[in-house]
């Protein structure tokens, strides 16, 4: 039905593009601001009023609209242009397989809180993820300075180096869920699993059964420990933030491959790495944090008990609240944690991060996917 | 015609002219470097299609996101100016086109002359990656062995010839 698929999208793009990324850039400043024990950014005002410094979003955005669109001299005029656009599509398009809520029923009406829901879906994301390399490369390339054209050459061997491992430290959680699904995945999350479980299938005897309350969610993070660092590392150094922002090293390339842009072109490429923050925080929720579930309190509970009281269409409408906010509390959480990194570790040398790739997140994340297939051979027996 | 036709002949098109925006593009090898690009991701569109997803996934990952950054990564090693990268034998250049031309020319006149074949009708899962898995790992598993150790060599060469530069 094409006017679901538009609500759907409305939604994501209402909450994602207008709203939560324009806020992040605040948040960015501010969190500096508190961790470095200043004041930040406090001084854009309408009448006085400054709403915590909220208004300078809003300021940004009037002043990079306002600015010159500055072409450098002997610059490739088409490539130079549409270079930003393909770095921001991406990260936009990206949001399309995120759950961002479950599997509801009205009667027999299925809802299901994604815009689309590919068998496939987490290979789409990587096959997106993987255009995004040509946006930076193109734009280093195309502004005819040799600052820029070193920041593309650094920008496209980092990222088609932790397009690598980015697949690899993910494949012990497809194995774990059976499924590329990110919609399946977040349902299969939505239960709890007995802690002292592994016991009984491994050493063979069975467990006292005022241990079986012991339960924890069943969450990727819990399978999957290494496996959430590792990815956390590598889709960070995708979106070339810092620690891992050699593409645009200021202290040695100025601003590295996007140093010619100006006015909203520099616009669109400060946007994308705001908008892909909130992707990356959507996608680890999704994958490794229970998606939209809440822990220890699984659908069929909040709407066979809602529901006995006001009706279950009620009960699905609160439920589906409830998810929604939920999913939404996860992913500021993972914003916010980006955002800590950002401000607490200093950048990595050029060798330190092809190092990080190659020799330690390769090589573990292949010892992670035979301990997990061995592990999960033991149990399933 | 369906929505489907339309989407197939759309991308068949971009294909076939960016295909040949990349090889008629003697000047600027970055636009021809993004001609193929451009032509990698309307196969893509195409395998979509044909519901092979993988494939369509695996096509934009590895052939558009990783094996084009890496010309482009040389040509902008080498800082390849325009006019620079003119042929110096256009002629053999221009007969192999054009023999080529007529192979195909030919195979079309062939194709379009004959009857086209009936759709088969496609088993549960198709072009999924279960069913891809599956049979790479039974039936094919030979091969796929045979391909990595192919791979181990290359890899293993390349760190050698590396090496002997560096020392």
């Amino acid at each position: 039905m094409p006017i679901e698929e538009l609500i759907k999208t409305a939604v994501i793009l209402g909450v994602v593009v207008l709203a939560l990324a324009p806020v992040i850039t605040w948040i960015e400043r501010k969190q500096s601001a508190v961790m470095q024990d200043r004041i930040g950014a406090n001084r854009a005002d309408i009448a006085g009023i400054t709403v915590l410094g909220l208004l300078h979003p809003l300021a940004d955005v009037i002043k990079l609209f306002a600015k010159e669109d500055f072409v450098p001299q002997g610059a490739n005029r088409v490539m130079h242009t549409i270079a930003p656009l393909i770095a921001a599509m991406p990260a936009i398009v990206s949001y399309g397989v995120i759950p961002f809520g479950g599997v509801y029923y009205f009667g027999d009406y299925r809802l299901s809180l994604a815009v689309a829901d590919p068998d496939w879906g987490i290979l789409y994301i990587f096959a997106i993820a993987s255009i995004a390399t040509y946006g930076t490369v193109l734009g280093g390339w195309s502004s005819n300075n040799n600052w820029s054209l070193l920041g593309a050459m650094r920008a496209s061997a980092q990222m088609i180096s932790y397009e690598v491992t980015m697949g690899l430290s993910l494949v012990g959680i497809f194995m774990v869920f059976q499924t590329l699904s990110l919609v399946t995945m977040g349902l299969e999350q939505d239960t709890t699993m007995r802690v002292f479980g592994f016991v009984e299938r491994l050493l063979g005897f069975p467990v006292p059964a005022f241990l079986d309350w012991v339960r924890i969610p069943a969450w990727g993070i819990f399978y999957q420990p290494l496996g959430f660092v590792m990815f956390l590392a590598c889709i960070m150094a995708e979106n070339k933030r810092p620690p891992f922002d050699l593409p645009e090293a200021e202290s040695e390339l100025i601003a590295g491959f996007f140093m010619e842009y100006s006015g909203m072109r520099f616009g669109l490429f400060y946007m994308s790495e705001f908008i892909q923050v909130v992707v990356i925080a959507g996608l680890m929720t999704a994958l490794f944090l229970g998606g939209w579930a809440i822990p220890y309190l699984d659908t069929d509970t909040i709407i066979g008990g809602v529901g006995s009281f006001f009706g279950t269409g009620f009960a699905t409408g609160l439920c589906i609240l409830l998810h929604f906010g939920t999913f939404m509390v996860k992913v500021v959480m993972m914003i916010w944690l980006q955002m800590a990194l950002r401000w607490t570790l200093p950048r990595f040398r050029y060798d330190q991060v092809m190092d990080l790739c190659w020799k330690i997140i390769l090589p573990l994340s292949i010892a992670n996917i035979l301990v997990t297939g061995a592990v999960m051979l033991m149990v399933r027996s | 015609m369906t929505v489907f036709s339309f989407l197939f002949y759309l991308f068949a098109a971009l294909a076939v002219v960016s295909a040949l925006g990349m090889v008629m593009n003697l000047r600027n090898t970055v636009a021809a470097a993004l001609s193929l690009v451009v032509t990698m991701i309307s196969l893509a569109a195409i395998y979509v299609l044909m519901e092979a997803h993988l494939v369509a996934a695996i096509q934009i990952m590895v052939y558009a996101g990783a094996i084009v950054v890496l010309f482009l990564f040389v040509v902008m090693l080498l800082n390849l100016r325009q006019d620079t990268f003119a042929p110096g034998r256009q002629w053999l250049v221009k007969s192999a086109g054009a023999l080529a031309g007529l192979l195909v020319g030919a195979q079309l006149v062939r194709l379009l002359s004959s009857p086209l074949p009936e759709l088969p009708v496609l088993p549960e899962g198709f072009g999924g990656y279960r069913m891809l898995g599956i049979s790479l790992y039974t039936d094919y598993v030979l091969l796929v062995e045979m391909a990595s150790l192919l791979l181990l060599a290359a890899i293993v060469g390349a760190l050698i010839l590396a090496k002997r530069k560096i020392d």
